[in-house]
């Protein structure tokens, strides 16, 4: 079985509490990178990872083009930036919106599946459109882990219920259950 | 350093048309391409080394053939354009798409198209605007007349912008604005100043926001579905075709203004521009990146003092 080296979080609508309550349950030792990003608007607040990160311990910042991925660090979508991982690093980009959506969470997950194959956690949230689901299918055909919020837990189903009708998830969680799983992976 | 000293390219081309072999030989590769894949891309886990060959050859077939040199780009933005078009042609594999291209002049076209040319708008991020007005402006005021160079200036709507800028604040007549970009195709949309006029809600937004004084709809007369641009903005204009990866400095410029281009170069490639730029700004001139690109992770950092952190612009030390 292949180590853990990297997780992404997909979220849209009412993604800020889901993201709250799972990043809220891991601890500050945890030794993966994590990078999320939520559907917002170009207009969106510069506070936002300061919001983000006002209920956890992990060190949350809004992800820079170039920026170094280090474990415990929490790397947020930057307003109208896709954003991109290669091994070790962030890479961003303004290219044409994906699913009507600038950041997009299918450009997140596929390009992390490219970069980390089988050392990929992919987490896909409460939302209530269909990005992340090609995403998630591309992490699977990588050799990754697929997590999907329970749809009947989330407060927008359509996301999850997306991804679960398009790819073989490994992990459908509550997601209070989904922080665990992400930290008890992290330490295999 | 080993940058030879060429002049721009200043060739012109019909709109879709490519450089093509014959006009390679002053292209110098960009650094890095000589290395080892894996140095210069990276371990690309779930990528099969098969695929990276196949993407190899064809950007190596796409340099030989018309000499615009991807092969320094950011492998992860480059991948994705790159299915992209795959899945446009109704490809499989990269080898099939490099088949294609070589002999389907319409097809490299289509590639190149794809690869080169970047989303752009006007006044994105006003609030860089609006520093660009209250905080650079009163330096350019001192100068009897200054350049500005935007290096890989796509489709040209940050020149306009520029310009309607420099206009309000009475310097468009000292200024002489430098506005390159590889893709001969952008020039020309560049040149011709018209943009859709689907758009001009939204520039006229951020205009506002980025401290604009005028009505923004006296810079352009709508035509049907274009809004065309006051010619007189583009008077002081030099649209040119410039290679960030393998043309070289050509001026001295006061104001170097390259948003969000950077981003699609790996780090090797990403040095080397950032050391054309040094080259090529006067002492205390001023570099402007996009809203979430930084000097931080380079070794330009150094040569640099940041002038406005929040909006990216970094003045060059002496």
């Amino acid at each position: 079985m292949n180590k853990p080296k990297l997780v992404v979080v997909g979220t849209s609508a009412g993604g800020l509490r889901a993201l709250e309550r799972i990043l809220g349950h891991i601890p500050s030792a945890f030794p993966l990178p994590i990078v999320a990003v939520q559907h917002r608007s170009k207009e969106s607040t510069d506070a936002y990872p300061a919001v983000v990160g006002a209920t956890t311990r992990l060190l949350v910042q809004e992800a820079e083009d170039g920026e170094p991925l280090l474990p415990g660090r929490v790397y947020v979508g930057p307003p109208d930036y896709h954003v991109l991982v290669e091994p070790g690093r962030i890479v961003l980009s303004t290219d044409d919106p994906v699913n009507f959506s600038r950041p997009s969470i299918d450009v997140l997950f596929e390009s992390a599946a490219d970069a980390y194959g089988a050392g990929l956690v992919a987490v896909l949230l409460t939302g209530a459109n269909a990005d992340g689901a090609r995403g998630l299918k591309r992490v699977k055909e990588a050799g990754g882990i697929a997590i999907v919020q329970d749809p009947h837990t989330a407060e927008s189903p359509e996301m999850p219920a997306a991804g679960i009708a398009g790819a073989p998830v490994d992990m459908i969680l509550p997601l209070g259950a989904i922080a665990d799983e992400i930290v008890r992976r992290s330490a295999l | 350093m080993k940058r030879v000293a060429t002049p721009m390219t200043t060739k012109t081309h019909k709109s879709g048309e490519f450089v093509r072999s014959g006009s390679v030989p002053d292209a110098s590769p960009a650094d890095g391409a000589g290395e080892p894949p894996e140095d210069r891309l990276g371990v690309f886990a779930g990528v099969s080394p098969l695929e990276r060959l196949e993407i190899d050859l064809l950007l190596e077939a796409v340099f030989r053939h018309t000499g615009n040199d991807f092969r320094g780009y950011a492998f992860s933005s480059l991948r994705r354009r790159l299915k992209k078009r795959l899945e446009g042609e109704g490809l499989r594999t990269f080898s099939g798409l490099q088949d294609l291209v070589l002999h389907d002049d319409a097809a490299m076209g289509r590639l190149l198209r794809d690869m080169s040319v970047s989303v752009t708008g006007m006044f994105r991020d006003p609030s860089f605007f609006l520093a660009f007005r209250t905080k650079v402006v009163p330096i350019l005021r001192t100068y009897p007349f200054f350049r500005i160079w935007h290096a890989g200036c796509s489709t040209g709507e940050e020149v306009y912008a520029t310009a309607i800028l420099l206009e309000e604040e009475g310097l468009l007549d000292r200024a002489r604005l430098y506005a390159t970009d590889m893709s001969a195709d952008a020039i020309e949309r560049a040149k011709s100043g018209i943009f859709p006029i689907a758009r001009m809600r939204e520039y006229t937004a951020n205009y506002l926001h980025a401290g604009g004084q005028r009505s923004f709809s006296e810079y352009y007369t709508a035509h049907y579905d274009a809004a065309l641009f006051d010619p007189r903005l583009r008077r002081n204009v030099l649209f040119a075709q410039h290679n960030l990866a393998t043309d070289t400095s050509f001026s001295e410029f006061n104001v170097v203004l390259c948003r969000n281009v950077l981003i699609y170069f790996s780090k090797p490639l990403k040095e080397r521009v950032l050391g054309l730029f040094e080259e090529s700004l006067a002492a205390l001139g001023l570099l402007c990146l996009g809203r979430r690109e930084s000097l931080r992770f380079t070794s330009a950092e150094h040569a640099y003092e940041e002038f406005d952190a929040k909006e990216r612009i970094y003045r060059r030390r002496r």
